[in-house]
């Protein structure tokens, strides 16, 4: 496994006014690394994942992707967030916009694609999560798992260096369930450096490298899935998944 | 004379029609100059206003609300009298028409400018973070993400609110302006008989029943692509 960290949170803090949601987060996610977050709600999952391409700012603490720290002055962000791919629980597709519209904008945009270079790395992109089909259908028209599909291709066609996912299947009916975390394994396993925060605990066991344990802005604990599932050392990590597959 | 054909004498009187008509045309011409003009600035000022208002910095921000409160809380005949009597006093003097035609540009503006912004504030979050997440900037986001479903959520105020403005063209009538009634109510004076003003109605069907089977259009158009 390489070891040249993708992602390293140093000292991470964030604050919302005087609530303080992120206390001093340390991490590092190596290249390939897949790394899956669970924690009770309102823990600061989010905020943690958000802050990684700044769509919330830190209020403290240095964040540094791929080699450059994006944290701090005189950082083009909007160049960064290429490298750093992000899937929303609620997909935010565009709705005006096709399935290949959706994928293609920030080509055409940002990277300064002609319109025919665009379609066809959107194509691609689109074939990538099994929906090169459905490249000329509008989001309105397809069911919730083909959506968050949609929004992965609109990511991964930037060909980030990480990928960011924020609960990207909690908004799914079970019966769509799959097919994200299908695509996901399959992101994965073509090297794909990943974060992921999920409540899909069986998910995070049989495919994380390594699972994050959060709670109250902190990192409680971390580990293989095996010793976090298997053998907890802490006592809040047990109370939650407990918790979490009693009422599961 | 029996009651009909004194109601055709009195609002239908030809000789009278025939005499003023080329009066009550060039007044069309006026309402709907000064109409299409007000139309396009009200809308570009305020969708400006809109946008700029989507910064969400203070600075901008409350002066655009304090200018949206006021000019939608006056009437519109106020603010054409202040334009075309008062501005004067102060060395600021303009035309018929331009008093006319600031005035209910800043009117329409003002109403544009709640009616997009509205429609933007509606929009999730998410959309704007999406586009953001993927590396387009605050002006991209707007103009390829946010403005295209906005415009669509805000088109039937807006159309409404265009055709109740350039309605309100006729109260150019006040300093003067001559378009469609103010030629209209001359006419009429000067001929003994309302005829003319007959003829203004006819002239405003005309010219708002198009513009309203337009915005239809659109406004279907646009639903059906989604
Ligand atoms: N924009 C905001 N303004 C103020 N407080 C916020 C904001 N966003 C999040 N918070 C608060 O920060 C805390 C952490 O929120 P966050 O969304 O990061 O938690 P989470 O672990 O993702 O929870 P969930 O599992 O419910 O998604 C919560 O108490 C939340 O109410
Ligand atoms: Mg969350």
């Amino acid at each position: 496994m390489s070891s040249s960290p993708i992602l390293e949170l140093v000292g991470l803090r964030k604050a919302y006014g005087p609530l303080e949601v992120l206390r001093g987060i340390d991490l590092a996610v190596r290249a390939g690394e897949m790394v899956c977050v669970v924690g009770p709600s309102g823990s600061g999952k989010s905020s943690m994942l958000r802050c990684c391409n700044r769509l919330e700012e830190p209020t403290g603490g240095r964040i540094v992707v791929d080699g450059t720290e994006i944290t701090g002055g005189g950082v083009d962000i909007n160049a960064l967030r290429q490298k750093i791919g992000m899937v929303f629980q609620q997909f935010n597709l565009y709705p005006h916009l096709s399935a290949l519209g959706n994928v293609t904008l920030a080509l055409r945009k940002v990277r300064g694609k002609s319109a025919a270079e665009a379609d066809a790395l959107g194509l691609a992109a689109l074939k990538r999560v099994g929906l090169a089909d459905k490249a000329k259908i509008y989001p309105g028209q397809l069911s919730g798992g083909q959506q968050q599909r949609v929004a992965i291709a609109r990511a991964i066609v930037l060909q980030p260096k990480l990928m960011l996912f924020d609960e990207p299947t909690s908004a799914l009916d079970p019966e769509t369930v799959g097919e994200v975390l299908k695509v996901m394994r399959e992101l994965r396993e073509s090297g794909m450096t990943m974060l992921v925060v999920t409540h899909e605990m069986g998910f995070a066991r049989e495919a994380a490298d390594r699972v994050i344990f959060m709670d109250g802005g902190a990192i409680v604990e971390q580990g293989p899935p095996h010793e976090i599932f298997g053998a907890p050392k802490h006592e809040r990590t047990r109370a939650f998944l407990t918790r979490y597959t009693s009422w599961a | 004379m029996d009651g009909l054909a004194r109601l055709l004498d009195t609002f239908f009187n030809t000789e009278v029609a025939a005499r003023y008509w080329p009066d009550i045309l060039a007044g069309v011409w006026i309402t709907i100059g000064v109409g299409v003009a007000v139309t396009a600035t009200g809308l570009a000022l305020g969708f400006a206003l809109a946008i700029l208002r989507a910064k969400q910095t203070p600075w901008f921000s409350i002066p655009i609300v304090m200018f949206a409160d006021i000019m939608r809380a006056l009437p519109p005949l106020i603010i054409i009298i202040v334009f075309f009597f008062a501005f004067p006093l102060i060395g600021i003097s303009m035309s018929a028409f331009t008093a006319t035609w600031l005035s209910l540009s800043l009117v329409l503006a003002a109403y544009a400018e709640e009616s997009l912004w509205g429609a933007i504030l509606s929009l999730p979050r998410g959309q704007s973070e999406a586009a953001r997440s993927t590396g387009l900037t605050w002006w991209q986001t707007m103009c390829a993400v946010i403005l295209p479903q906005a415009l669509r959520l805000a088109l039937p105020p807006l159309t409404n609110r265009v055709i109740a403005v350039s309605k309100n063209v006729a109260l150019g009538s006040v300093v003067a302006l001559s378009e469609v009634l103010n030629n209209a109510q001359s006419a009429t004076s000067t001929a003994g008989n309302p005829t003319p003003l007959t003829m203004a109605a006819a002239a405003y069907l005309a010219i708002f029943i198009p513009a309203m089977i337009l915005a239809r259009r659109m406004e279907n158009r646009m639903q059906w692509r989604v």
